[in-house]
C-alpha cells in the first residue's frame, strides 16, 4: 500500500480537530489552549508540505517555514502576555480575563 | 516500500495518539512532554514527505524553543490547576459535536477534490528530487531570490515578537541599586570633594 497525499490530510485533518477539542475541552486554561493553538499549526504546515510534495512545487515548503515563524513568534508574545496576568492577578482562568470589559 | 508505509503509521499514530494526550492530560508539564513527542513525530512525518529542512527546523524552533518556553511557564507560575480543570466534562459534549463535525466535514473535502489542470502552469519552483540536489539546497536558492523580502519579514516579525517579550516581561524594581552612567559620568571633582585647610593645633 503505498502511502500518498491522503493519507498524510488524513493525519493533519485528525491533529487540527484535536486542536479545535482541545480549545473547548480546556477552556479555562489558557496554557492548554496555546499549546492546542500550536498542534492546530503543525496541522496546517503537515497539509502545505504535503501538497508541496504531491505537486512537486517548493513553495509550498516556503509557506510552511513562514507559519512555523509566526507560529514561535505568537508562542513567545501569548506566553510573555501569560505571565505578565499572572504577575497581575494571581492566576491564568480564562473567566477572570475581564478588566477590560470585552 | 513497506519500510516506508510501516514509519508513516508509526509516526502518524504515535503524533495523533500524543496529541490526543496534550489535550487530555491532567498535568500540563505531562501536556507539554507529549507536545514535544507529537513535534518530533510530525518531523518524522516531514522527512517521508521529502522536507528534511523543515523537518529539521521543526525540531530546533518547536521542540528547542517553543516547547522549551512552554515548560518554562508552566514550571515558573504557580497555578492551582486542578481547579482550572473544573468543567472539563462539561464542555465535552459540544467540544466533541463540533470537533466531530469539523472532522466529518475535512474528511468530505479530503474525499472530493481534485487538482486542476491549470495547476503545472503555476509552478513556480520544482521540488529538489528533479532538480536533483538536496531539498535544503533547493529551498535556500528560493528562499534568498524569489522570497527575499518575505524571508527578510519573518526575521523582522522574530525580532519584534523578542522585543514584545522582553518589554512586556521587564518590570523596574524598587530598591534595587543600579548603577546610573549618567550621573556617574556627569559628577565633577569639585562637587565630591573638599580641601580643608586645617590650622595645626585646632579641630576642624
Amino acid at each position: 500500500m503505498v502511502i500518498g497525499l491522503d493519507h498524510f490530510l488524513t493525519v493533519a485533518a485528525i491533529l487540527f480537530t484535536l486542536g479545535i477539542f482541545g480549545i473547548f475541552l480546556n477552556r479555562k486554561n489558557v496554557i492548554v489552549i496555546l499549546m492546542s493553538v500550536e498542534l492546530m499549526l503543525l496541522a496546517v504546515n503537515i497539509n502545505l508540505v504535503a501538497f508541496s510534495t504531491h505537486l512537486q512545487d517548493l513553495v509550498g515548503q516556503v509557506f510552511a517555514l513562514f507559519i512555523l515563524t509566526v507560529a514561535a513568534a505568537e508562542a513567545a508574545i501569548g506566553l510573555a502576555i501569560l505571565v505578565v496576568y499572572f504577575r497581575n492577578r494571581g492566576t491564568i482562568a480564562v473567566e477572570d480575563i475581564n478588566m477590560m470589559k470585552g | 516500500m513497506i519500510l516506508q508505509t510501516l514509519s508513516f503509521y508509526l509516526f502518524a499514530s504515535i503524533c495523533v495518539a500524543s496529541g490526543v494526550m496534550v489535550i487530555s492530560s491532567r498535568n500540563p508539564v505531562h501536556a507539554v512532554l507529549y507536545l514535544i513527542l507529537a513535534f518530533f513525530n510530525a518531523a518524522g512525518l516531514f522527512v517521508l514527505m521529502g522536507a528534511e529542512f523543515l523537518a529539521m527546523l521543526l525540531v530546533i524552533v518547536y521542540v528547542g524553543a517553543v516547547a522549551v518556553l512552554f515548560l518554562f511557564v508552566v514550571m515558573m507560575l504557580d497555578i492551582n490547576f486542578t481547579e482550572l480543570r473544573q468543567g472539563f466534562l462539561q464542555y465535552l459534549p459540544i467540544g466533541a459535536l463540533v470537533g466531530f463535525i469539523l472532522l466529518v466535514e475535512l474528511l468530505l473535502v479530503l474525499g472530493s477534490w481534485a487538482v486542476s489542470p491549470d495547476a503545472g502552469a503555476a509552478l513556480v519552483a520544482t521540488n529538489a528530487t528533479v532538480g536533483g540536489t538536496t531539498n535544503s539546497h533547493a529551498l535556500g536558492r528560493l528562499i534568498y531570490t524569489h522570497y527575499a523580502f518575505l524571508f527578510q519579514c519573518a526575521g523582522l516579525i522574530l525580532l519584534i515578537a523578542m522585543i514584545g517579550a522582553i518589554v512586556l516581561t521587564l518590570r523596574e524594581r524598587v530598591g534595587v541599586k543600579r548603577q546610573n552612567v549618567g550621573r556617574q559620568v556627569a559628577r565633577r571633582r569639585e562637587d565630591s570633594v573638599v580641601v580643608v585647610q586645617v590650622d595645626s593645633g585646632k579641630g576642624i
